[in-house]
């Protein structure tokens, strides 16, 4: 009984976390976006800002009519954007807020995450075969060659990572991170995995995530003055906004993953371990951020890459680069 | 097992190949990258396709067909609506065309106030072509930085003709006659309104802006190349066979501009030059018109310095007869040749009148130039076109 209600209360807890998070990227999205493109974005929504704009965006996707064409498999074509949904909110289990403060401790959290955030593509392929649509059916394939191509770099690039930081719990990582690396005047110097070492492997992971993401300039699956809409072309109400924050989620979900294996996670330098309790979280939330900041600036900046151009540039350049830096990460973790 | 045998399997096992028949897909008539209601009717093999069939006619609207039960003046309000993006440009061959059968001449000022016009409806044009030749690549950011310069354009054409695309600003014998230039009698208040030319050298400067970057933006990214370079050439022989005119041709190595050479407007006083380029690729097509939109800022430039002042309006009898006679009268539309093959049996209303437009022969190569690309390829190649749904159905 105890436990149930402690699996509730953190369920919630997540819930309500990740969808904020969600909810707010969309918000950030739409308004930064719009500024980049010289126009003003959410304006009326809420009365300032345009704040309520995703809110009321959900709230229209709710009362609309749950459509699915005529020759779609119906139980397929309902259950995949929980699938999706699913694997995006489950990364969010093993993110470490503070040492203390994550909602399963997980030994095998980066194999964990791994694992769970290429589910998301089985979602989309089962909604691209489902939808009884060719423009779907193109969109659900695209998106599994894209999996296939990116998922081996974004795991060689966290590989290189567990080998420099020996332990494959997140929690570990961040305090491997923390580590004192030499002292200057009595004060321990700690830095965060991308500046000792691991630039190669942030880059490689950033660039895997946006294609696993499938945004600019990786979006081929959805591509839609190609496809219409991809795979979400026949989805409409409920089930589109499903995918909608489950897209969102993961970009969040990504982003504090990359925060916490390479930016330092919820360390901050130069501060005493009794203030993390407060600070970490925050310290995170400004990481991640930056991070979805940085994705969103891409899509608003970049056109979309091809395909084929998507899977050479995995397979003959990420790959080899990321196998490499495994190499050199593994020689310096022997020798130093 | 013998290891011959295992050879001969793992032969065996190479050998079968995956069924993988052809699909048919149909793009369109809806569908955001065909640019209004084309239809394709493409067989793919994965993404790759093997042979494509455009379907047009959803857009027809009969202009050849109203144009016989319409007067000469009435129809200048037909023809800028073929290719909606350079109205104007649609409007001269055809008063060009009218005038020659009626042998009267515009006076000077109209002549120059209609280069001036056309090549604005080309900027326009091209900048259409430029915010949205990279949206259809996925790049969301030029539309927006493009349309706002675009305004400027448009809202120069607004002062001038009162229309923002349908100018409809031609009248046989001249340009229409305008309001308030000074004083309140009718002979002088025929000219342009105050400040026409101040505020286009302005945006002419503006021009130039966004042409830069343009530049900074779009085709200096790696991406955009990517996607561009190599992609969908059309050699030279091919573009001659299918009839292509305009930016298209010109991005094939044929520096043909009936600017030129038809000697319509005085363009012949004016300095500017041809822009060709060898590749025949989407880019090569993508950097004609962003090379253009640089011309024709340098052509309204030097038009505004040698303008002549003047009536805007020869006499022409109040009713307007056109004699006994056929006359084919074309000029350079943004999108290319643009002609009208006017036949006039006298009378308020031609007998015939065939419109030979641009887009339509444009297109026509869509079959050859899309066969064995991939299906990303078809919307860079197709937007590479830059045609007008209208302009193609009529």
């Amino acid at each position: 009984m105890n436990f149930l209600l402690f699996l509730g209360v953190k369920v919630a807890l997540l819930l309500a976390i990740v969808l904020t998070a969600a909810l707010v990227t969309i918000y950030v999205e739409l308004k930064a976006g719009s500024h980049m493109q010289t126009r003003i974005g959410p304006y009326y929504a809420g009365g300032k800002w345009g704040w309520a704009q995703p809110l009321a965006d959900g709230a229209k996707f709710l009362q609309k009519e749950d459509l699915a064409p005529a020759k779609a498999d119906r139980t397929v074509f309902g259950f995949a954007p929980y699938v999706v949904m699913m694997s995006s909110l489950a990364i969010f289990a093993v993110i470490p807020l503070h040492g203390s403060f994550v909602a399963t401790r997980l030994d095998l959290g980066v194999f964990f995450i791994l694992a769970i955030s290429s589910l998301s593509v089985l979602g989309v392929l089962m909604a691209g075969w489902s939808s009884a649509n060719k423009y779907s059916l193109i969109g659900g394939l695209r998106a599994a060659a894209q999996l296939i191509a990116y998922e081996l770099p974004l795991v060689l690039a966290v590989v290189a990572v567990v080998i420099q930081a020996g332990t494959m719990s997140l929690v570990g990582i961040v305090e491997a991170q923390q580590a004192t690396l030499f002292t200057i005047n009595g004060i321990a110097i700690s830095l965060p995995y991308i500046l000792t070492g691991q630039v190669v492997g942030f880059i490689i992971f950033m660039v895997a995530s946006i294609a696993e993401l499938s945004r600019i300039p990786f979006d081929m699956p959805i591509a839609e003055s190609e496809l219409t809409m991809g795979y979400l072309t026949e989805y409409s109400g409920i089930r589109f906004s499903m995918f909608f924050l489950g897209e969102y989620a993961s970009m969040v979900g990504l982003s504090a993953i990359a925060a916490t294996l390479y930016l330092g996670g919820y360390g901050v330098p130069f501060l005493p371990q009794s203030m993390e309790a407060f600070a970490g979280p925050a310290v995170l939330l400004l990481k991640v951020s930056a991070l979805v900041f940085f994705i969103i600036w891409i899509r608003w900046t970049w056109p979309r890459l091809r395909e084929d151009q998507l899977q050479s540039m995995a397979w003959r350049w990420l790959i080899p680069i990321s196998l490499l830096n495994i190499a050199v990460i593994g020689v310096f973790k022997v020798v130093l | 097992m013998t290891s011959r045998e295992l050879m001969h399997r793992s032969e065996v096992a190479v050998s079968v190949e995956l069924e993988t028949p052809n699909m048919t897909l149909n793009i369109g008539p809806q569908h955001p990258s065909t640019h209004g209601v084309l239809r394709l009717i493409a067989t793919v093999d994965g993404e790759r396709i093997t042979s494509l069939e455009p379907v047009i006619g959803y857009m027809h609207r009969g202009y050849e067909k109203l144009a016989e039960v319409r007067t000469y003046a009435q129809i200048t309000t037909l023809v800028n609506r073929i290719d909606w993006v350079s109205g104007f440009a649609n409007e001269v061959p055809f008063i060009l065309g009218v005038e020659r059968l009626m042998k009267v001449e515009a006076p000077e000022r109209a002549q120059w106030i209609r280069l001036i016009l056309s090549e604005l409806f080309r900027i326009s044009s091209h900048l259409v072509f430029m915010s949205s030749y990279p949206l259809e690549l996925g790049a969301t950011t030029p539309l927006m930085y493009v349309l706002r310069e675009r305004e400027y354009i448009l809202e120069l054409i607004e002062g001038l003709t009162g229309g923002r695309f349908h100018p409809n600003f031609n009248r046989v014998g001249g340009i229409k006659p305008n309001y308030g230039g000074g004083s309140q009698s009718k002979k002088q208040s025929m000219d342009l309104p105050a400040g026409f030319f101040k505020s286009t050298i302005e945006a002419m400067d503006r021009m130039n802006k966004i042409c830069d970057d343009i530049d900074i933006l779009v085709t200096g990214n790696e991406l955009f190349k990517a996607r561009t370079v190599d992609i969908g050439v059309i050699p030279a022989e091919k573009a001659l066979e299918f009839g292509l005119s305009g930016p298209n041709l010109r991005a094939s190595g044929i520096a043909y501009d009936l600017r030129k050479i038809e000697n319509y407007l005085p363009y012949d006083q004016l300095d500017f030059n041809v822009i060709s380029r060898p590749g025949g690729d989407c880019f090569d097509r993508y950097m004609v018109r962003l090379e253009e939109i640089r011309e024709s800022v340098k052509i309204v430039r030097q038009a505004i310095d040698i303008i002549p002042s003047g009536p805007l309006q020869a006499k022409v009898p109040r009713i307007l007869k056109v004699p006994r006679g056929q006359v084919y009268s074309r000029a350079e539309n943004p999108k290319g040749e643009f002609g009208y093959y006017i036949v006039s049996e006298g009378g308020k209303m031609p007998y015939r009148l065939k419109i030979r437009s641009t887009s339509f022969s444009n297109l026509s190569i869509l079959s050859w130039v899309l066969k064995d690309q991939l299906i990303p390829d078809l919307v860079a190649i197709m937007g590479s076109l830059d045609f007008v749904l209208g302009d193609v159905d009529r």
